[in-house]
């Protein structure tokens, strides 16, 4: 299998290229909640308020979080699937968002998506040869007269037959159409592959297949992914780097094997604690988290974990924390970590936010 | 290209939809009869100690193309105030048990046809045969012997009604004594129960005023009201977050001690099994290959399928350079074969697997290797003492 298909990735000139592939900065995304009479929206969802992060270029990037903490809405924007608030995206030094329509459509081969429900990403109506190569031909990857080989080719890559060409979506069980929607993506050559939650919605033996799937491509195509999961096992074995994610704020990003044993930020601590261990003689030390994640519509002030944090301290709750580099490549932000001059900034801030707020209060009661 | 073997032709599936349509037809008319004496429903336990025993309960659905035997002899027990993990993948029956127990199965295409299924009602020994019940006396035990949390909060929970009205409905049906205010009292008290700590607000909302994991308290909360002896829990967690999932996990820990009842947690997360269960059931294709307490699965695993399905899951702190995953996949569900049904999946297939000629090369008997551990696997069948064959039913004499 490995050695036929080493001529599907053309990008022979990827030593040229930065190592970076992906860089983020500082990417918002708001939607609009309600509009008054002129259109003018009222309020705003936050669902990703400042996110940066950078992928160089053959590593896998977990992104983990609680649902709602807008992990796939990063993914989806930083596609350009939605158009952003503000930020800027550069997919090997491009901005994505500056590009013109057809520009943008060139580009498109080259940043994938593999989306979460195998179930409702593949239309019925289509057979699965169609489904993967109707990009393929739109995109003219391959000479017309290739075309056949090439679909059959890449099927092979993913674990499908030949066979399998003429028959449709319906036929297929939820792991056999997961690989359908990874050699769609992986038909049009693409370097950059946003995995979208690939493996929640299987069973834990097809999940194995899948992820086993999806890291052997990655030597054999040398791509770049980012894995969107909430399942914290799986983004382990898979990812280089990681980023955690909470209410629309990255709250720490290191190395896999870095922030599993060393985890700095509190919520990423109580994240670990709650992995049920597959062993009944495991010593648990939950940290439960208490209450739910905060709507994103009215976020808490000053860190946004402060509600639920067990180290929560006066200025947590009015001064947002830095999000810096603590130890050499691991980010976090929380106000655990200052130093001794950012806590006194921060606390003479928090002091006169207290105060401002004692005031308006009894301003209020005044009344 | 070839014809595929799953093809039906419209005759054949005339035929089988005619001949469901019979079976279907009488079973449904004995359940509708109408003053059933108690004799026919009534049995004793085995063991006054468990509070449900399965025993060879057989669910089938009778669909279009075929029998679908989703449940296909299965026995076990659930003892008194304990946790009873069942694991198995999708589509291997672990729901169809539990609502076959609660006698929720899609009628009239699904139907348990045969074995017993006994529920202790009073903890004297005298116990009802679930499967030969009417539906009106079964009516009083749902939700009063026990009762089940759904999979899914979001959509179990009705949306035009408010919380406190939806606890209060269950309290009411069963005890018809009770006064308004008594009931009001019991469900603010069932609120605070599973922590809910604003309960009196709680009490006035609607389902889409609450989160995830206060809806599955809520629900908790409905399943818990009339104080069952048994509480099924259908994936209560697969839809929550980890964290939140931690919170659920932590309550059910806690519940089952204040209330003294038992809980038959299904589940397809290891993890939660082995934090949470005392004895565990590991279900494949319809049928129990093995059982046992939670350490001797999880430290001494014998059933290929459950080393199979222990190695597939990646686990934080170890580090594989390759995942495990089984072979294939499950056999088609109208058309079972006669032999192991893992067998070609199997690493470890021996030589009594495929020996018909010496006897073997059925279907493996479940064989007893502990005290606590059962196993259907032929690998053992020297070793530990053979319990006897699953027995289903015969769909040709229904």
């Amino acid at each position: 299998m490995a050695n036929e298909n080493t001529n599907i990735n053309t990008n022979a000139d990827t030593e040229t290229l930065s190592e970076d592939v992906l860089v983020v900065r500082d990417l918002k995304k708001y939607f609009p909640t309600a509009k008054n009479f002129f259109g003018k929206p009222l309020g705003f969802v936050k669902a990703v308020d400042g996110v940066s992060f950078t992928i160089k270029r053959g590593t896998t990037m977990g992104l983990v979080g609680e649902s709602g903490c807008g992990k796939s809405t990063t993914g989806r924007t930083l596609l350009r699937l939605q158009e952003k608030t503000s930020g800027e995206v550069l997919f090997n030094g491009i901005d994505i968002f500056e590009l013109k329509k057809e520009e943008l459509r060139k580009l498109r081969p080259k940043i994938q998506i593999v989306f979460q429900d195998p179930f409702s990403s593949l239309s019925p109506r289509i057979p699965v040869g169609e489904i993967i190569g109707e990009a393929v031909r739109e995109h003219g990857i391959v000479p017309p007269e290739e075309y056949d080989d090439y679909i059959t080719r890449i099927m092979k890559a993913c674990g499908l037959q030949e066979y399998h060409k003429d028959r449709y979506p319906h036929e297929f069980s939820g792991g056999q159409r997961q690989r359908i929607c990874i050699a769609r993506a992986l038909a049009l050559n693409p370097e950059f592959i946003v995995c979208d939650e690939p493996v929640s919605a299987l069973d834990v033996s097809i999940q194995a297949q899948i992820i086993n799937l999806l890291k052997e491509l990655q030597e054999q195509f040398g791509l770049t992914y980012l894995f969107i999961s909430h399942d914290l096992s799986v983004v382990e074995h898979i990812s280089d780097t990681v980023g955690v994610m909470y209410l629309g704020n990255m709250v720490e990003y290191a190395e896999t094997g870095e922030l599993y044993a060393n985890p700095l930020h509190p919520y990423t601590k109580a994240l670990f604690s709650a992995i049920p261990i597959p062993d009944p003689d495991a010593q648990m030390n939950r940290i439960i988290l208490e209450g739910s994640i905060p709507s994103p519509a009215n976020p808490p002030s000053g860190c946004k974990f402060h509600t639920r944090c067990s180290e929560c301290m006066e200025m947590c709750k009015y001064c947002q924390p830095e999000y810096r580099e603590i130890t050499p490549g691991h980010f976090t932000a929380c106000h655990l970590f200052n130093t001794p001059e950012m806590n006194a900034k921060f606390e003479a801030e928090s002091k006169a936010a207290a105060d401002k707020e004692k005031a308006d209060e009894k301003d209020k009661v005044g009344r | 290209m070839a014809k595929k073997s799953s093809y039906i032709s419209n005759r054949e599936t005339a035929k089988i939809t005619r001949r469901n349509r019979q079976i279907t037809r009488r079973l449904e008319k004995e359940r509708k009869r109408k003053n059933v004496p108690e004799s026919v429903y009534k049995t004793k336990m085995k063991d006054n100690n468990n509070v449900v025993e399965f025993d060879n309960v057989c669910s089938y659905f009778f669909t279009d193309i075929g029998v679908v035997k989703a449940v296909d002899g299965i026995s076990f027990e659930v003892p008194k105030c304990s946790t009873v993990g069942i694991v198995g993948e999708s589509g291997c029956g672990k729901s169809v048990t539990s609502l076959s127990l609660m006698q929720l199965l899609q009628r009239p295409s699904g139907q348990t046809v045969g074995g017993e299924i006994r529920l202790n009602i009073d903890g004297d020994g005298d116990a009802i045969n679930i499967v030969k019940t009417p539906t009106s006396v079964m009516q009083n035990i749902r939700g009063n012997k026990m009762s089940m949390i759904f999979q899914e909060p979001m959509t179990s929970l009705n949306p035009v009604f408010r919380i406190g009205e939806q606890v209060n409905e269950v309290i009411k049906l069963h005890n018809p004594e009770m006064s308004k205010e008594d009931i009001k009292s019991r469900t603010l008290e069932m609120l605070e129960l599973v922590g809910i700590a604003n309960k009196e607000g709680v009490y006035e909302m609607f389902p889409h005023e609450l989160s995830g994991g206060m809806r599955q308290r809520v629900m908790i909360a409905i399943a818990l009201a009339c104080r069952p002896s048994l509480i099924i829990a259908d994936e209560p967690t697969t839809a929550l977050d980890v964290t939140i999932q931690a919170q659920i996990l932590d309550l059910l820990k806690g519940l089952k001690e204040k209330v003294n009842s038992s809980i038959m947690l299904i589940t397809h997360d290891l993890g939660v099994v082995a934090n949470m269960a005392d004895y565990v059931v590991v279900m494949y294709a319809g049928r129990v290959i093995e059982k046992g307490t939670t350490r001797d699965i999880f430290s001494n695993p014998c059933h290929p399928y459950t080393i199979g399905l222990m190695k597939s899951k990646p686990v934080v702190g170890k580090k594989v350079d390759e995942l495990y995953n089984i072979p294939g996949s499950v056999p088609n569900p109208v058309n079972m074969p006669d032999y192991c049904y893992f067998r070609d999946r199997c690493e470890y297939t021996c030589d009594k697997c495929r020996n018909k000629e010496a006897g073997f090369g059925n279907y493996p008997p479940e064989i007893k290797i502990s005290d606590t551990h059962v196993v259907s696997c032929y690998r053992f069948y020297d070793e530990g003492q053979v319990m006897g064959y699953p027995n289903p039913v015969n769909v040709e004499d229904l």
